[in-house]
């Protein structure tokens, strides 16, 4: 009976249901969230000694780049289920991830070199960093491109699934690459090992911020699974009873 | 508050460009990734009601 209630959620209709209702409450944490984290890291939070007010770029470097990671390992993580156990739901997240996880590592590589600039010197270094950060997002490119380019949807599952595996070894050599090799981007500042080397306002405002980019990234998931889930499922009657009782167009705002 | 004025405060000590350059770019992604979510839902839920399939089915 435990296994029928652990997996209720994976059938589609109830999933669609259930994000459904969840996606407005995680704008409404977007919203909050962003807006305190915002308010600490350009507002309240000093100057920094060293780098001046260009180090402000971390309340939104850092909780890109760790969101581009972790969607990266999430992405793989639903695509091996979605293989493993033939489910189809785990699939559509896998693919609804990626996008998201894509944006991300374009916006740590982006940030970074606008923060690379007036630190370092220059936009671009082939350390080991920002090189392996790089090969992130074209791995996020290559899952998306296998995906779409195959046309039998289960298929193009499973040939993603292989690529978000195998591709998933980077995200280690991400994280621990300011360590194994001797890169020009800075160590972790923060980390689970060893008390945080800042200042406890910039420290507390970028944590805020990393929250507000979770609940961005479920909010933007959770409406691009809906949009798969019904794109895969037009055939079935729940879908058809979904698309009558709130038809395109009249439905309000973000709950759709 | 640690600006003395609205021109401190977009100067960024200097490094306004690359301070709002992040956050400007940030701010476009983050705004243009949820509508086209929205978009291919809308289009999606169209598809359903278009091809009159579920409909006893």
């Amino acid at each position: 009976m435990t296994t029928i209630r652990l997996f209720q959620f994976a059938a589609p209709a109830r999933f669609y249901r259930l994000t459904g209702a969840l996606v407005p409450w995680c704008w409404a944490a977007f919203a909050a969230l962003a807006a305190v984290g915002l308010f600490i890291g350009l507002l309240r939070a000093p100057t920094d000694a060293t780098q001046g007010d260009a180090y402000r770029i971390i309340f939104i470097h850092v909780p890109a780049a760790w969101m581009s990671m972790l969607l990266y390992l999430a992405m793989a993580f639903w695509a091996a289920i979605g293989w493993a156990f033939n489910a189809r739901l785990a699939s559509m997240l896998a693919r609804a991830i990626a996008p998201t996880g894509a944006m991300f590592t374009f916006l740590a590589l982006w940030t970074g070199a606008l923060w690379g600039k007036p630190t370092w010197g220059a936009w671009w270094v082939w350390d080991a960093r920002l090189t392996s950060e790089l090969i992130l997002l074209f791995l996020y490119a290559g899952f998306i491109s296998i995906v779409s380019a195959i046309d039998d949807p289960r298929r193009a599952d499973r040939a993603g699934a292989l690529v978000a595996i195998v591709g998933s070894i980077n995200v280690p050599i991400i994280y621990f690459s300011v360590k194994w090799w001797n890169t020009l981007h800075q160590g972790a500042s923060v980390s689970i090992a060893a008390a945080p080397k800042m200042a406890s306002m910039m420290l507390t405002g970028m944590l805020i911020m990393t929250l507000a980019f979770w609940a961005y990234g479920f909010a933007v998931v959770f409406t691009r699974v809906r949009a798969i889930v019904l794109e895969r499922e037009q055939h079935t009657q729940w879908a058809g009873e979904v698309a009558r009782t709130s038809p395109a167009g009249r439905t309000p705002g973000m709950q759709t | 508050m640690i600006w003395n004025s609205a021109a401190d405060f977009f100067a960024m000590g200097g490094y306004g460009v690359y301070v709002w350059g992040s956050f400007g770019v940030t701010l476009v992604c983050m705004a243009t990734e949820p509508v086209l979510a929205l978009v291919r839902h809308r289009n999606a839920q169209r598809n359903v009601g278009d091809d009159g399939a579920g409909v006893g089915s």
